[in-house]
């Protein structure tokens, strides 16, 4: 095996163009136990650590330039404001440790369905930045992820940062597992709304062989919504739409029995999660009106 | 390959190492410090969490080759010069070891926590050893010890919660 400890983003991607194998590692927090537990021998590792700008985040007018680099605790002290759900999400990770280690990126680069971040990048409408030699291109975040544990990088991609819009409203973010700490998701579901463009983001995770987003119940939330005149009214909702929600983001599911949750459970649970996060977001939205009144 | 890092204050250099191995690895098999200990290897028990320039990890996550040119402080140097530091004596004071092998890391832990939250609440103080498990004790004598080194810490006080 070789180690590579590029010092800039230009050799990095040198070295990746060169070797696509090699295998690029960040916090380590999925490469590391792959090798320790002999289920992949990669032929190099591409140690991105010492690439200083992936470890940077900034604003860019509306949008959230986050590095891919950038460790959950940091996402989770710096970010939780402007980015609400991904912060949510964040804290649910592993340990003090591991969310010390982890980053974004390195979730993206796993495609892990169980994923904590996917849920609420899925419902922001994030994109992620796929650099090469070659150049850099966008990746709409719903075409990211494209089987168990796949995306659409190039064997020469790297990610470099993802770019997460502000949150323009409430964001929630949910997740099942069998204890507070150290938990790989059952399943998870996260909820933004955005009602400056009268839609509704949603994302889910562990319920299909990719993270996914609920697209019918998306489109069934934002018809509610407009047709009652609820985004302007912040009106309450009716309890049979948020019942419907429920069922529409259980039916988009895809879920498989496993040692940590049988499908029908998955889906269950998917439908409370998603009754829950929808009306703790819809009551945000309303208390906020309230105190701007 | 050559590792050369700090470890607890003074230099320390690793020959032969394997590209894939583990920082943990290099800690207890190359630099005789057996102190952080080696048992899940997957990030699950925190049972070798060290500092990696100033922030806590769990040693077995972190390829040997990432230690290159970097600050790490092991259990071995959380105490003052050959004496035991506030949160070692406050474990045995407190009766917070069983078997032991948890101890190590739940040491560095909470010597972290105790370093960003001089005095904290019991949830701050269960979020902190989130990541280390315990298989022998059931945690409460555990969190009387962090409670008690809290306390002894300068400008730290007893909050009445240590049962």
């Amino acid at each position: 095996m070789e180690f590579f400890r590029p010092a800039t983003w230009a050799d990095a991607l040198a070295i990746k163009a060169e070797q696509p194998g090699a295998r690029a590692i960040a916090g380590g927090t999925d490469v590391m136990v792959e090798i320790n537990f002999d289920r992949s021998r990669p032929e190099a590792l591409l140690d991105l650590t010492g690439v200083p700008d992936l470890a940077e985040w900034s604003a860019d007018g509306p949008v959230i330039r986050l590095g891919a680099g950038v460790p959950y605790t940091r996402v989770i002290g710096e970010l939780g404001g402007r980015l609400p759900g991904l912060a949510m999400a964040s804290r649910t990770v592993g340990s003090p440790q591991i969310r010390n280690r982890g980053t974004v990126g390195g979730n993206l680069g796993s495609a892990s369905p169980a994923g904590d971040a996917h849920p609420p990048l899925l419902a922001d409408d994030t994109v992620v930045e796929a650099a090469s030699v070659r150049g850099t291109r966008d990746i709409p975040i719903r075409d990211f992820y494209t089987g168990v544990k796949r995306s659409a990088l190039a064997p020469d991609e790297l990610i470099a940062a993802v770019r997460v819009p502000v949150a323009d409203g409430p964001q929630q973010f949910s997740k099942v597992g069998v204890r507070n700490a150290m938990v790989i998701a059952v399943s998870s579901f996260a909820i933004a709304l955005h009602p400056e463009r009268g839609q509704v983001g949603t994302g889910f995770g562990s319920a299909a062989p990719t993270p996914r987003p609920a697209a019918a119940a998306e489109e069934f939330l934002a018809a509610e919504l407009a047709d009652r005149g609820l985004w302007d009214s912040h009106g309450p909702l009716a309890s049979s739409a948020v019942q419907r929600f429920g069922e529409l983001v259980a039916e988009a599911a895809a879920p498989i029995d496993d040692v940590r949750g049988t499908a029908a459970y998955r889906r269950h649970s998917l439908a409370v999660m998603a009754r829950r996060t929808l009306t703790w977001a819809w009551r945000s939205y309303r208390e906020e009106q309230q105190r701007c009144a | 390959m050559r590792v050369t890092c700090t470890v607890n204050g003074s230099p320390a250099a690793a020959d032969d190492v394997w590209e894939g191995e583990s920082l943990l690895f290099v800690l207890r098999e190359r630099l005789s410090l057996p102190g952080s200990k080696n048992a899940c290897e997957q990030g699950e028990c925190g049972s070798c969490t060290v500092y990696l320039d100033g922030v806590v990890v769990c040693a077995c996550l972190v390829a040997a080759g990432q230690a290159q040119g970097r600050d790490i402080r092991t259990v071995e140097g959380v105490g003052d010069c050959g004496t035991l530091g506030t949160v070692q004596q406050a474990f045995l004071d407190a009766g917070a070891v069983q078997c032991g092998f948890c101890t190590p890391g739940l040491i560095v832990a909470a010597d972290d926590l105790l370093r960003r939250v001089p005095r904290p609440a019991d949830a701050e103080i269960r979020e902190a050893l989130a990541g280390n498990l315990c298989r022998c004790t059931g945690y409460e004598k555990i969190l009387d010890a962090v409670r008690l080194a809290a306390s002894q810490r300068p400008g730290g006080v007893t909050d009445g919660g240590a049962g």
